[in-house]
């Protein structure tokens, strides 16, 4: 049995000197968060919508911080306009996407976003980065904070329903 | 209170002047359209980031400016639209107390890049009751020259600071920044970092 996925995401974070960490709560970021929160390196912004997180990213650069953003899939579909910001001023940002409507998926309503998600950060310019493999997270989200923060771009890290489980209604 | 029937009559240009005046090495954010353009008439300078577009993410651009250099006061310029497609931020921002972030609404109750249409503070919504309830230490609606002047020190004082500046929607000369948003962010790094 490997490590934890989310401890993975934590040493990611931490390595690259991520600083400014964004998020909209999600039940398979549960344990991302709470190590964020609990980390004394780092400032957890909690979010109202995820596009405050782009504009977040953008304010942190400039100002000489690293940041992350933490959402769901269907905060994705929020974010695109102010992605427009991101990409036109080539700000790097490291986003790690968990999937709902991908994989057992018992709620409809989650279905129209979900199945969009990729489509939708492509079209923006995002560069996107599946992972399907519990065991690959670790190794894809270090990879993609190293192409974010060295390239200047905005890199989407998004980790199947499959890993994350889908959410039960019992 | 009838505070939202009071008609505006500030003066933008001059009140952007009066509070810029006594920025120092703060840094400037702008709200895309005349608080960009007011920003730039005042005077342009490399630490001022001005958007145009994002429309919503100036108060959440000063929010990661203010986080990430603590020790310096950061201003945001914005207008009554832009800051009323973001009022979820109010709320992240007071969650993170940052006391040198203050945000500067100039409300003239208008959109004014689109044709003058009235935005909802004409119809009685209160920014700074909004700022206040979310958890703003200093809030205030600015009517008159002298409430502004006793404001300006507050506005670098502890934060964070929201006022909404009631100002008329009188046309001024387009006075437009560099528009490039990757010029912007390479100059703003480099005046404030050392660095692009």
């Amino acid at each position: 049995m490997s490590i934890n996925w989310s401890d993975e995401v934590h040493r990611v974070l931490r390595e690259q000197k991520v600083r400014q960490v964004a998020y909209v709560p999600d039940t398979g970021l549960k344990r991302v968060i709470e190590l964020v929160r609990g980390d004394k390196k780092m400032r957890a912004v909690p979010l109202t919508t995820e596009e405050e997180g782009i504009a977040l990213a953008t304010g942190a650069w400039l100002g000489g911080e690293r940041s992350a953003l933490l959402l769901q899939s269907s905060g994705v579909g929020n974010c695109i306009n102010m992605l427009g910001m991101a990409i036109e001023c080539r700000i790097p940002l490291l986003m790690l996407v968990t999937m709902r409507g991908q994989w057992g998926e018992f709620n409809p309503w989650q279905m129209p976003m979900a199945q969009a998600t990729a489509t939708v950060l492509t079209a923006m310019g995002v560069i996107v980065q599946p992972v399907a493999d519990a065991d690959d997270v670790g190794e894809t989200f270090a990879a993609a904070a190293r192409m974010a923060f060295n390239t200047n771009r905005v890199v989407a890290v998004q980790v199947a329903q499959r890993v994350v489980g889908a959410k039960e209604f019992k | 209170m009838s505070a939202s029937r009071r008609k505006p009559k500030l003066d933008r240009r001059k009140v952007a002047a009066e509070i810029l005046a006594r920025r120092g090495d703060a840094l400037v954010v702008t709200g895309l359209g005349a608080p960009t353009w007011d920003a730039a008439a005042v005077g342009d300078s490399p630490l001022n980031f001005y958007t145009w577009g994002g429309m919503g993410c100036a108060a959440m651009v000063g929010l990661g400016m203010a986080l990430a250099q603590p020790k310096r006061r950061v201003i945001v310029i914005t207008g009554d639209g832009e800051m009323l497609m973001a009022l979820g931020a109010l709320a992240t921002i007071a969650a993170q107390q940052p006391q040198n972030l203050s945000i500067v609404v100039m409300d003239n109750e208008h959109y004014g890049e689109t044709g003058m249409q009235a935005t909802h503070t004409q119809m009685g919504a209160d920014l700074a009751g909004m700022a206040k309830a979310a958890g703003f230490h200093a809030t205030q609606t600015i009517y008159t020259t002298a409430e502004l002047k006793t404001w300006v020190p507050k506005i670098y004082g502890a934060g964070p600071v929201f006022v909404a500046v009631k100002v008329t929607t009188e046309r001024d000369a387009l006075v437009l920044p560099p528009r490039d948003g990757t010029l912007l962010k390479f100059r703003f790094r480099e005046a404030l970092l050392g660095e692009a």
